[in-house]
């Protein structure tokens, strides 16, 4: 029962997490990104044979280095915290973590560890060929790796492809394939390793530009950002499309939390997208829960209708929809969900008692049951709904969901028109001279890491109060432990991951001070 | 079998010379990972990181019926 449970355990649990996620965040997206412009910019050196590119491709490597090492392992600190924050939720969730973890350690962790090595120590030790393709395994291995926890993270927000055991209390895959080709998982890589993309690009980018403002390495830095500028184009323009189709999947699998992401309270027709607004509490409640409304907001008409329902006349549910139902468009409410919920809670409860009295008959006829479809479909999908003691739980922080979207997409926006530009003023000539430019450009570095970090923050706390959606809420997944314990933790994480994103700053600037070696 | 021990011998020069001629960026960052790896895994892990069911619990049985118990109540 929640009454049970330290909710601070909750609290410090979860903020550990989110602290150790977004600092681990810091290091990943550089890696994706970047192993692929260093992969391009060796193949033109490869092709055209032209030294100069051998040597633009060893000084990004440099600093792909400097990113690789001090990030690497960072992320199995979060596993740690799976086993001894978290270890109901691990439990529950059984080898659907495990399996696509497993694949990533045995195979893509080692194809880009073993690779690596050669593009390090590589240079005219292994041929021209080798060292190539050595390149691009590294990028496909790191890309390949993000999509491995990325199914697994996919899964937290729309569980299937599985079915759950009441014996070992646990979820057993029964499909490799629809885990892998959830919705949500195929979305969430194509968007995360484009927006890594993106990144990487506005890194070289705007670090070229610093060159160029210095007045050196021109040529150096003209060519990085031709690679940088059309990579980090089509890259923002993938990050915008599959932000998209994340959108509706969203819209359709976590529909509170598409809600909260528009701050959309009322269902409605020819609903409008808003694109910039500002929120305050309004006069109306659901339960407990003051509703949001918008002081200020630019919208446009129609268009969400036409996002997700093909056009201006379709209905898009809204919070209070979802929350307490809505008969005509045959939404459940949040205690009609929780009905649902307690009957499969009964009947698990019913096989604990079979067990107990050594009942075979009946253990096997509800293991049974739990295999069943329509149980599945009609009951156990609600199974975390039996936690719910109030509708209004289910509703996410609205104005962080509303913000971190909002902002990020802005941001994305303005990333597509600073790659065109960069390109536009590249091949013109006359990128020097537009000093302007190359300020925008330099002080832009940080803003894909915002704008990163907000997609995850919008993906992880507009899913609350779930740590898998509508099957386990956050406080059923916490370990029994006290909260001392994870606040001491806590502090050696911020102190240990400050210290190393220092260093890495700090290596990193010296290095692209010193520059390219000639 | 001579091939194998050749092949492997090879691999170890290649790995050995790399370290030796690591530039001074190489060499810190390298000081960075193996502190970092070992704060991770020979503080962290053993001290602060027990698994909780590992440490309460010796089979799958009995974590099952701990878990169990937690989703029902």
């Amino acid at each position: 029962m929640i009454e049970n449970v330290d909710l601070s355990v909750v609290d410090w649990s979860r903020a550990q997490f989110a602290l150790t996620a977004i600092y681990h965040w810091l290091f990943v997206p550089l890696t994706l990104g970047l192993s692929f412009i260093l992969a391009i910019m060796e193949t033109i050196y490869v092709r055209t044979g032209n030294e100069e590119w051998k040597r633009i491709t060893r000084f990004w490597m440099t600093l792909f280095g400097i990113n690789f090492a001090i990030g690497v392992a960072t992320g199995i600190i979060l596993e740690f915290e799976f086993g001894t924050n978290w270890s109901n939720y691990s439990w529950f969730v059984g080898d659907i973590f495990g399996a696509p973890l497993a694949v990533e350690g045995i195979l893509a962790f080692f194809l880009e560890s073993t690779f690596v090595a050669v593009m390090f120590f590589g240079w005219n030790k292994v041929s021209k060929k080798f060292h190539l393709v050595s390149t691009w395994l590294v990028a496909i291995g790191a890309n390949l790796s993000a999509l491995w926890i990325l199914v697994a993270n996919g899964w937290m927000q729309n569980p299937v492809g599985m079915t759950f055991n009441p014996e070992a209390a646990r979820n057993e895959m029964v499909s490799f394939w629809a885990v892998l080709f959830n919705q949500v998982a195929v979305d969430k890589f194509l968007h995360t390793i484009s927006s890594g993309f993106l990144l990487a690009s506005m890194f070289v980018l705007s670090i070229s530009c610093w060159f160029l403002l210095k007045k050196r390495e021109a040529l150096l830095a003209k060519r990085s950002i031709l690679v940088a500028g059309i990579f980090g184009l089509l890259s923002s323009l993938m990050v915008a499309y599959t932000g998209d189709e994340s959108a509706r999947t969203i819209a359709k699998v976590q529909p509170v939390k598409f809600g909260a992401m528009e701050a959309l309270y009322e269902g409605k027709d020819n609903a409008g997208l808003i694109a910039i607004g500002l929120l305050k509490d309004s006069d109306n409640s659901i339960g407990k829960t003051k509703e949001k409304e918008f002081i200020f907001k630019i919208e446009i008409p129609g268009l969400l209708s036409v996002l997700t329902g093909g056009n201006r006349d379709a209905y898009v549910p809204g919070i209070r929809d979802h929350v307490l139902g809505n008969q005509e468009k045959e939404i459940l409410s949040v205690m009609e969900k929780r009905e649902k919920g307690i009957f499969a809670r009964n009947v698990l409860t019913d096989y604990q008692r079979a067990d107990l009295f050594k009942d075979k008959e009946q253990v096997a006829n509800i293991k049974e049951v739990f295999r069943s479809k329509e149980f599945n479909d009609e009951y156990f999908r609600y199974f975390g709904y039996a936690t719910i003691n109030s509708p209004e739980e289910v509703i996410p922080n609205v104005p962080i969901a509303f913000y971190s979207f909002h902002l990020m997409v802005i941001l994305g926006f303005s990333f597509i028109m600073l790659f065109a530009l960069s390109i536009h003023l590249l091949f013109k000539g006359t990128i020097e001279k537009n000093r302007w430019f190359l300020w925008i450009a330099f002080f832009a570095l940080p803003l894909p890491y915002v704008a990163s970090e907000l997609g995850w923050i919008l993906v992880e706390m507009g899913r609350q109060p779930w740590i898998i959606q509508d099957l386990m809420t956050v406080t059923k997944g916490v370990s029994n432990i006290t909260s001392g314990s994870v606040i001491t933790t806590f502090i050696l994480f911020a102190v240990l991951f400050t210290v190393l994103l220092v260093s890495e700053i700090s290596i990193m600037v010296k290095q692209i001070k010193i520059g390219p070696k000639h | 079998m001579k091939r194998i021990l050749s092949l492997l011998n090879r691999v170890f020069l290649f790995y050995y010379e790399g370290f030796r001629s690591m530039s001074q960026w190489g060499r810190r960052v390298w000081l960075i990972i193996l502190i970092k790896l070992f704060i991770m895994f020979a503080i962290l892990k053993i001290f602060f990181f027990t698994d909780f069911l590992d440490k309460k619990y010796d089979s799958d049985k009995e974590k099952s019926e701990y878990v169990r118990e937690q989703l029902i109540n």
